[in-house]
């Protein structure tokens, strides 16, 4: 199973990583996209709206079933990754690269407190 | 503990994601589920069904007791190797399970369950017998397991994989099985399967299935999962037993009607508790109009005749949008748009007849 080691990780399996300008960007994991299945279907927040710490904001569907994604940090919504809606199976081919949402962080501070790859790998060996 | 079917260590070793199915340990996919529909729809793939149960009835007058205990009619069955899909009811109407009943021999019946049903039917059926026929015996087949190879192009590759299948199977027509002596010994293959694809479902020896079902993958032949079955049987407009009818939902409201034999005089389980109710739900198909979801069990629809309810839904990779069954009240036409709350909204879907897509093509658009 792909972790990265650069990311943070939160144990509803989404993925965060920090960029350069304070803002975080964040998709779900390749665990996550592997026990879903072919994703078919992906809905995501509206640019602009604050999220509350475990707040569901979008939405997965695979063949399978359907999923929600939580918010996991405090935020701002300041862009979407909308491409993926119309090709969702791009999530399937690489969880990384197809991000789906990108916060202001309401706490600067907030990845601190994320698991790192080695928890994740632990959590998701469980 | 879940069951395990003799291929079980097959399908780990091929990296296929398990999950527990009425009790059983069945692969849901090995790699992209849609690429294993799309495998059957369009070249050939084989799925594990040995969690399936045969019950083999035998004796004088087995013929009479199916004619009593099954909806369907046997008598429809005339020539040894027939194959006749039926409901077995209860004395209420409501569907115990659906099932396949091969004649073999007018002493000779087999019986085809599904997977998380057999015990209960293997129960109804003895104290059926030993009401009616208790000198028939039903007997479990615990020692068979069942390999369906289904597509465009299955019948040749088993051909190949099987040497010796050709000449005792090349003749059957639809829902039709033989006996063949084959390279891996006697097997029995059917013109049957659960995907809206010609192809067969080979029933073999336990011991001897993982050797068919490498052979089968050295064909070509593509393991597909409980995911792919369940797109593909959904495209071909086929019920699932326990998701669109269960005890509580007479075969007439789902979509079964031309699987009771109500025409003829004889008398069957449940016969009289049809007669007497009126229908008033069908089981329709929808189609989604645009985006926004997927359609699934358990999801409200709101009709111009009243409320219905999805019973099983999923997207149809070979429509390439979400497509469902629904049991809605009875009178809603094909071609109404109905709305469908799909988590916190309102989607619109098109009624429509199923099936959906067989023999590799869409059926509705």
């Amino acid at each position: 199973m792909n972790v990265p080691k650069e990311l943070k990780y939160a144990d509803s399996h989404e993925w965060m990583r920090a960029e350069p300008d304070g803002t975080v960007t964040i998709g779900i994991t390749d665990h996550a996209q592997e026990a879903l299945g072919d994703l078919v279907f992906i809905e995501l927040p509206a640019v602009g709206r604050k999220l509350k710490v475990g707040e569901a904001c979008a939405v997965v569907e695979s063949v399978k079933a359907a999923s929600d994604v939580y918010a996991p940090i405090a935020g701002e919504v300041i862009a979407v990754n909308t491409p993926v809606t119309s090709e969702p199976e791009s999530v399937n081919e690489d969880a990384y690269a197809a991000w789906l949402f990108r916060l202001k962080p309401l706490d600067a501070g907030a990845l601190d407190s994320m698991l790192d790859a080695a928890a994740y790998e632990k959590l998701i060996a469980e | 503990m879940p069951k395990q079917t003799p291929l079980n260590a097959a399908h780990r070793a091929a990296g296929a994601r398990m999950v527990d199915f009425g009790g059983w340990d069945m692969p849901v996919n090995y790699g992209s589920q849609i690429d294993e529909h799309h495998a059957v729809r369009r070249d050939a793939g084989m799925f594990d069904v040995s969690h399936m149960r045969a019950l083999d009835l035998t004796g004088a007058g087995a013929r009479d007791f199916l004619r009593y205990a099954l909806a369907n009619n046997v008598d429809k069955l005339k020539e040894p190797g027939k194959a006749l899909y039926s409901c077995l009811l209860r004395p209420d109407g409501g569907v115990l399970d659906d099932l396949i009943v091969y004649f073999l021999r007018e002493d000779w019946f087999r019986i085809v369950v599904n997977a998380a049903t057999t015990d209960k039917d293997v129960a109804w059926f003895r104290t059926l017998l030993a009401e009616r026929a208790p000198s028939l015996s039903l007997v479990p087949r615990d020692d068979l397991a069942m390999i369906a190879v289904q597509g465009p192009n299955a019948r040749a590759k088993v051909w190949q994989a099987l040497p010796g299948s050709e000449g005792a199977s090349a003749g059957l027509k639809p829902f039709q099985g033989a006996a063949a002596k084959t390279s891996f010994g006697d097997v029995f293959v059917a013109r049957t399967g659960y995907t809206g694809e010609d192809g067969f479902e080979i029933i073999v020896p336990a011991a001897r299935a993982q050797a068919v079902w490498d052979a089968l993958a050295a064909a070509g032949v593509k393991p597909a999962g409980l995911g792919a079955r369940d797109t593909l049987r959904l495209e071909a407009g086929m019920n699932l037993y326990g998701q669109d009818m269960d005890e509580s939902v007479s075969p007439l409201c789902a979509g079964l009607a031309w699987t009771v034999d109500l025409a003829s005089p004889r008398d069957f389980v449940g016969k009289a508790a049809l007669v007497a109710n009126p229908v008033h739900e069908q089981l329709a198909g929808l189609i989604l109009q645009g985006a926004g979801g997927v359609l699934r069990a358990h999801q409200k629809v709101h009709t111009s005749r009243g409320d219905g309810e999805i019973t099983s839904g999923t997207f149809s990779p070979t429509l390439g949008l979400s497509i469902a069954l629904a049991r809605l009240p009875a009178g809603v036409p094909a071609g109404e748009v109905v709305s469908v709350a799909v988590r916190d909204k309102s989607l619109a879907a098109r009624v429509v007849k199923p099936p959906f897509a067989r023999h590799g093509k869409a059926l509705v658009s």
